[in-house]
């Protein structure tokens, strides 16, 4: 019974590897994007979002 | 990608919203100080905070630059619609990084569940960062930015590299390299800070607690509605 419900709430990890990976590199090119670009205007857009979030700002 | 852009959404408007009320005018109060003390030649702040007295007289209209000649959003609602931007996109990246997790944990959580990854990166992208490096109000003394950017990126990905070990892989050894990886960035150390800002202690004592508080919102809604909208997308 355990084991039954247990299996139900897991896939295989192959099949999701790359789609896992995409979504990573994506979110983590977003969050730089954001948090850490050093362009003057991204700064400037961002800039009460960055301290807000604790990013490293000045 | 669909679940991060929901969820994401979702937890931008409502962290906009919390900042707004909470956070934001902190910041706002601050930057008034680091104005004044730029303008007065306070010796702490002189770094690269010195142009910001001739920006403000260039252009009087202008919000936060450091530099009078790049852009930067109109202070007023233009500013509030760029924050409330840049935290959809926040919100957006944390939540496909988070998808991006559970599918590599093969787990299909729920909301509760959810909740409990929200917690768990609250952990890693805010509290541990945040021991190194508290969250900063402008005109407070700060190191070097790409030194203290690069241990930001380390200790978030080490502490969340040793939860998933911890919670994740139950033999001895995963649990002492767990250790290992939470304790990693503290025993490096962040990089030098410094002393000496222009903004009083207990206005940085209230931007830290309200600031971590609304990012803990942030991930809890984050969070639950990663777990929520991802289960549901699967059925």
């Amino acid at each position: 019974m355990t084991n039954a419900v247990a299996s139900s709430r897991t896939v295989a990890v192959p099949a999701r590897l790359l789609p896992a990976l995409f979504a990573l590199a994506f979110g983590a090119f977003m969050v730089f994007g954001v948090g850490f670009s050093h362009l003057e205007a991204a700064h400037n857009a961002a800039h009460d979002g960055r301290h807000a979030f604790a990013f490293p700002c000045h | 990608m669909v679940t991060a852009l929901l969820a994401g959404g979702l937890a931008g408007l409502f962290a906009s919203a919390v900042q707004t009320w909470r956070v934001v005018p902190l910041i706002h109060e601050a930057e008034l100080y680091e104005q004044s003390s730029a303008a007065h030649g306070h010796p702490g702040v002189a770094h690269e905070h010195a142009n910001h007295e001739a920006a403000a007289k260039a252009a009087p209209a202008e919000g936060h630059s450091h530099d009078g000649s790049a852009w930067a959003p109109a202070d007023g609602v233009e500013r509030t619609l760029f924050t409330v931007a840049a935290n959809l996109l926040t919100g957006i990246g944390f939540a496909s990084l988070l998808v991006g997790a559970i599918a590599l944990s093969s787990r299909e959580p729920d909301a509760r569940e959810g909740v409990l990854w929200g917690l768990a990166s609250f952990g890693a992208f805010s509290m541990a960062p945040a021991v190194g490096l508290p969250p900063e109000l402008p005109g407070m003394i700060a190191g070097e930015l790409v030194a203290r950017q690069a241990w930001w990126a380390l200790a978030a990905a080490a502490t969340a590299a040793g939860i998933a070990l911890m919670v994740f892989v139950r033999q001895p050894w995963a649990k002492a390299a767990a250790v290992a990886l939470l304790v990693l960035p503290h025993a490096i150390g962040a990089p030098d800070g410094g002393s000496g800002g222009s903004v009083p202690p207990e206005l940085v004592a209230r931007f830290v607690t309200n600031s971590l508080a609304a990012t803990g919102l942030f991930w809890l809604v984050l969070g639950g509605a990663v777990g929520g909208i991802y289960r549901r997308l699967r059925d």
